[in-house]
């Protein structure tokens, strides 16, 4: 049932809004993954970075697709909760840590063992439109635990300017998606940090960005 | 089935049709001559070509659909065009965040002002942008209460809304012309076809024989060649169809294919300058070959205006306006 509303969510809503009334351009939409185990790690400025990247994909992928996201924030009412699990359909994690005794990243493990493909947005935050802010760990912590699984780094332009943080009504401008080659795990949380962060500028450079200040 | 066959069968029987299937034709031969070009010399700037060639099929296509089926598609299609040609255009110019909801303000004038169209108020459809949203916008952005940046805000979101939203929806405006005439897309077929036959024209003269540049910091492809050129086939086509698609006769029709392609190439180069400004050399990517909607339009954005006056105050044609 759920699964069914969700497909029609993303097919006669947010589809047509994203593509037609907003207008996204995407560059590399075959370096995306066929099939999951796969990460997808992307900046994040706008709750329509997570609708976007779940509308790149074709839709016999949707049941595979799982959004990481904060459990203290997406969880906070019953509504809320049931449209972020059910519609978006997002693996919850816990910002504050070990909750339970459970591991905080165990809910991740366990969809990159049944095959889905998890979102993540490293910087944490939407943040300060439009700025890319510093990347937490915890895409490195995850990969220690599933060392072969492919990450694949996105970069995202101008939905920040659409509904920033605070907004309520979207106003379009036309958005960029940029793909980039895979990464693998470097054996180091520095060193695949870093070569991340490198993989994300070099996406970000390939933008024409108008400046918005 | 009865129905497409007769569809079929009076298909040719108004102008607009007759005019329509020629522009089929010289789509055929256009695609044929790139065909054989690219076998002849493979290359990139024949691949370019057959792009381009491409592109006309699904943007003729489109715009015939649009013309043909009813008035409010048609207009309501011309009215989405306005919104691509906006968007693209605020895309890329510098915006500030306070600004927001003033750009929201922009969007909803497309709406207002092709129902003002649709219904032939032309009063209204004179004033609401120049005027109206003219005052209205700056006003909002003043209770903002930001004035760093303020003249730069108020010019480029104006300018960009007279550009795209009020002198393309003349083109809305000349379907209201049409309903006198039988048919509604007839002035509209002519404004639009001879405008981007213009450009195709230009484009070959300047290659062919073009020498002497008009503005080389702006355009430097633009030459007077291609200019005359350009013109000179305009307003010979124009003589010949202006008779069948508009009300006007053959001499008038020949001035109106001259005031087309001058207005064309000065909405053109103006667009250019603004794109170097910007620092861009096409809009966006959205056709291939040819750039954004607003590299499409760029000629229509003056010769929509300027052909809907000729026609409206000298010609003296009347809206079938409802108000």
């Amino acid at each position: 049932m759920s699964a069914a509303l969700r497909w029609m969510f993303f097919t006669l809503i947010v589809r047509p809004v994203l593509f037609v009334a907003v207008g996204i351009h995407v560059r590399g939409r075959d370096l995306l993954p066929k099939q999951g185990p796969a990460i997808i790690v992307a900046n994040h400025n706008s709750h329509l970075d997570t609708l976007t990247i779940l509308s790149l994909f074709p839709l016999r992928l949707l049941p595979r697709l799982r959004p990481v996201a904060a459990a203290d924030y997406f969880l906070r009412s019953k509504s809320l909760a049931w449209f972020a699990t059910n519609i978006i359909g997002i693996i919850p994690i816990p910002r504050a840590g070990r909750t339970n005794g459970r591991h905080p990243l165990e809910g991740c493990c366990e969809a990159l063992d049944r095959g889905d493909i998890l979102v993540l947005f490293p910087e944490g935050s939407r943040g300060e439109p439009e700025k890319l802010s510093a990347f937490k760990t915890g895409v490195a912590h995850l990969l220690k635990m599933r060392p072969a699984t492919p990450v694949h780094p996105l970069f995202i332009r101008g939905l920040g300017k659409v509904l920033p943080k605070d907004a309520l009504v979207l106003v379009p401008f036309n958005s960029d998606v940029v793909i980039g080659e895979q990464i693998a795990w470097a054996g180091s949380t520095p060193d695949f940090m870093a070569a991340l962060e490198a993989r994300m500028h070099e996406l970000s450079a390939q933008i024409h960005v108008a400046p918005w200040d | 089935m009865n129905a497409v066959i007769q569809y079929a069968q009076h298909f040719f029987d108004t102008p607009v049709h007759v005019a329509i299937g020629a522009i089929y034709g010289l789509l055929i031969v256009a695609s044929l001559i790139s065909f054989t070009l690219r076998k002849l010399a493979p290359g990139e700037a024949m691949t370019e070509l057959s792009q381009r060639v491409k592109s006309w099929w699904w943007m003729i296509t489109v715009f015939t659909v649009a013309i043909l089926t009813d008035r409010v598609i048609s207009t309501i299609f011309l009215g989405f065009m306005s919104f691509l040609a906006l968007k693209e255009y605020l895309s890329l110019v510098p915006t500030r965040r306070v600004d927001r909801p003033i750009l929201l303000f922009a969007y909803l004038a497309i709406p207002v002002q092709f129902y003002l169209a649709h219904i032939g108020s032309f009063g209204l459809f004179m004033v609401f942008i120049p005027v109206w949203m003219f005052l209205f916008m700056p006003a909002i952005i003043t209770l903002f209460g930001q004035t760093d940046g303020f003249l730069r805000a108020v010019g480029t979101i104006s300018w960009g809304l007279m550009i795209t939203v009020f002198c393309l929806s003349h083109t809305a405006m000349l379907l209201t012309f049409g309903v006198k005439l039988g048919h509604a897309a007839g002035p509209l077929l002519f404004l639009v076809a001879l405008t981007e036959l213009n450009d195709v024209a230009q484009f070959t003269w300047g290659k062919l024989t073009g020498r002497h540049k008009i503005i080389p910091k702006v355009s430097p492809k633009k030459t007077w060649e291609g200019f005359v050129g350009g013109l000179l086939t305009t307003a010979a086509v124009a003589a010949f169809v202006g008779p069948f698609l508009t009300p006007m006769p053959m001499l008038w029709s020949a001035a109106a294919g001259a005031i087309i392609a001058s207005t064309g190439f000065l909405g053109d180069v103006t667009i250019s300058a603004a794109k170097r400004d910007l620092g861009v050399k096409d809009v966006s990517d959205l056709i291939p070959g040819h750039g954004g909607i607003l590299d499409r339009v760029d000629s229509l954005i003056y010769s929509a205006p300027v052909f809907y006056h000729l026609l409206h105050y000298f010609y003296g044609v009347w809206p079938a306006g409802i108000l």
